[in-house]
């Protein structure tokens, strides 16, 4: 309904494992992304998701589990069981690609991104060789703004970004402000 | 519904689609046989959606009244969406915006489709103007608040008012054309659509003085002279098939391609302020549907009230 659109600008939709890392609006936007991928690349992607979210009941959980087959980490240091890095890197090594939100909740604000947390560092570091691959999901805060229930059917764009990786001795600080550049420099219109 | 003129208008169509299909194949084979020439690729992508959208109005004509006020509902509906995801809006507008989609859009067309002139005429000027404000209002952001509540008053009226005009033709009455209405639609469309064609054309082949430079870099003197000439030209030929006299045809034809041709001026003028060449990608080689469609919703309300005025007893 939202006709979504996917301009691949800094590379091609082939199946390399990469982590999509992309600004998040709205709850529709990890099925958005998956949705923008051709099929074969859907079916080895996972997004990455608030297990405090979506295990709040049982329709979220079987939704979030069974149907999209989410990588489920928890947000609250103090709550966890397991480190959310060390399940994103088992997810990897299984094959799969995902679909990370480093901003790692929906922002509402005017800044056009919240600062990033340090997960998307720490899972590059670990797994050097795969491709970190931007992507800026245009207009979806608009279709469904936070806390509505209707949506509006904009048109939706999607930006692919060339992949990044972490440089040898680059510092945790420098790399999440490259990695907000490489996201934001997808704002304008291709 | 259907009709022989309206079925010699559809194979008149129908032999120019073969014709240019058939053009565009020997210019690929002959410029451009690996797909290099980005002109004639975009070319013959634009014959083919012209294909897609030849069949579809002539799908919805046969299906009759509730067949073609459908398809432009659907046709207004693609084309709010172009034009609301440009316009100015934050979250307080959000119930506005739901209520243009899924509460006026459907209502507008469900008035029309009950033939209630006096509603559907003035449904969206008056009622959608004085309460979509109210609406936005009610949730208390006041930044850009006119910017906000003009922009999306104008997708209503261009996407939605406007554009429900051309079905509209179906329930004018004009003595001695009855169970015809179908023929305005169909001429009307052709027309104008034949002096965008035309002007782009007109305006490829002999095109150097430009009308307005920083609007839009297609569009010439020599095209536009052109291409309204030549639509003109040929609908006034058509005659016979309209409630006109062949002056009074000609007179329409020249109205209707002029304001085909403002309308195409006043969109881009708005696609450029907001940096964007084409208001969508969903018709191949054409942009958007608002691309496709700008001229026609110019020239449909100016046409059908013409039409209604001097033609029509209701």
């Amino acid at each position: 309904m939202t006709a979504p659109r996917a301009i691949w600008q800094g590379i091609e939709p082939v199946p390399h494992q990469r982590v999509y890392f992309a600004n998040h609006s709205s709850n529709g936007d990890f099925v958005l992304l998956w949705t923008a991928l051709p099929s074969p690349l859907r079916r080895q992607t996972r997004p990455v998701a608030a297990l405090d979210y979506w295990l709040t009941s049982p329709l979220r959980a079987f939704i979030g589990r069974e149907v999209f087959n989410a990588v489920l980490i928890d947000r609250r240091p103090d709550a966890r069981t397991q480190d959310p890095v060390a399940q994103m890197v088992a997810a990897l090594d299984q094959g799969s690609s995902l679909i990370l939100f480093p901003e790692g909740q929906r922002n509402s604000s005017d800044a056009p991104l919240l600062p990033f947390k340090s997960g998307l560092y720490h899972l590059a570091k670990a797994r050097a060789g795969v491709d970190l691959v931007p992507v800026w999901i245009a207009n979806l805060n608009r279709v469904m703004p936070k806390g509505e229930v209707i949506p509006v059917p904009l048109i939706c764009t999607l930006t692919f970004g060339s992949p990044l990786h972490v440089e040898p001795g680059e510092t945790k600080d420098a790399f999440l402000a490259r990695a907000t550049q490489a996201l934001l420099a997808l704002r304008a219109p291709a | 519904m259907t009709s022989p003129h309206l079925l010699w208008l559809l194979a008149g169509v129908g032999t120019i689609l073969v014709l240019a299909s058939v053009f565009g194949e020997i210019l690929r084979a002959r410029l451009s046989p690996a797909g290099q020439n980005p002109v004639i690729e975009n070319l013959n992508a634009r014959i083919s959606a012209w294909w897609v959208m030849v069949i579809c109005l002539a799908l919805a004509f046969i299906a009759g009244k509730p067949g073609v006020v459908l398809l432009f509902a659907l046709c207004s509906f693609a084309a709010l969406r172009e034009f609301l995801t440009l316009t100015t809006h934050n979250r307080a507008d959000h119930w506005s915006l739901v209520a243009c989609f899924f509460l006026i859009l459907p209502l507008q067309y469900a008035f029309l489709a009950s033939d209630w002139y006096g509603m559907y005429s003035i449904f969206i000027p008056v009622y959608a103007f004085l309460l979509l404000p109210v609406v936005s209002s009610l949730r208390g952001s006041t930044k850009d608040f006119l910017i906000r509540v003009s922009e999306t008053q104008w997708a209503l009226m261009i996407c939605v008012y406007c554009a429900s005009h051309v079905p509209a033709l179906l329930y004018l009455q004009i003595p001695g054309f009855e169970g015809r209405n179908v023929i305005l639609i169909a001429y009307l469309i052709f027309v104008v659509q034949l002096s965008d064609v035309m002007q782009y054309v007109w305006g490829k082949l002999i095109g150097r003085t430009k009308v307005a430079p920083s609007l839009s870099p297609s569009k010439t003197w020599e095209g536009l002279v052109g291409g309204t000439l030549t639509a003109t030209a040929v609908g006034t030929a058509l005659y016979w098939m309209t409630p006109f006299s062949p002056l009074e045809a000609a007179g329409m034809c020249l109205l209707i391609t002029l304001m085909g041709f403002f309308g195409g001026l006043v969109m881009s003028a708005i696609k450029r302020d907001r940096g964007i060449k084409d208001w969508g990608h969903l018709i191949a080689g054409h942009g958007g549907f608002l691309d496709r469609l700008d001229s026609v919703i110019f020239a449909a309300p100016i046409f059908f009230h013409v039409t209604r005025w001097v033609w029509s007893t209701t």
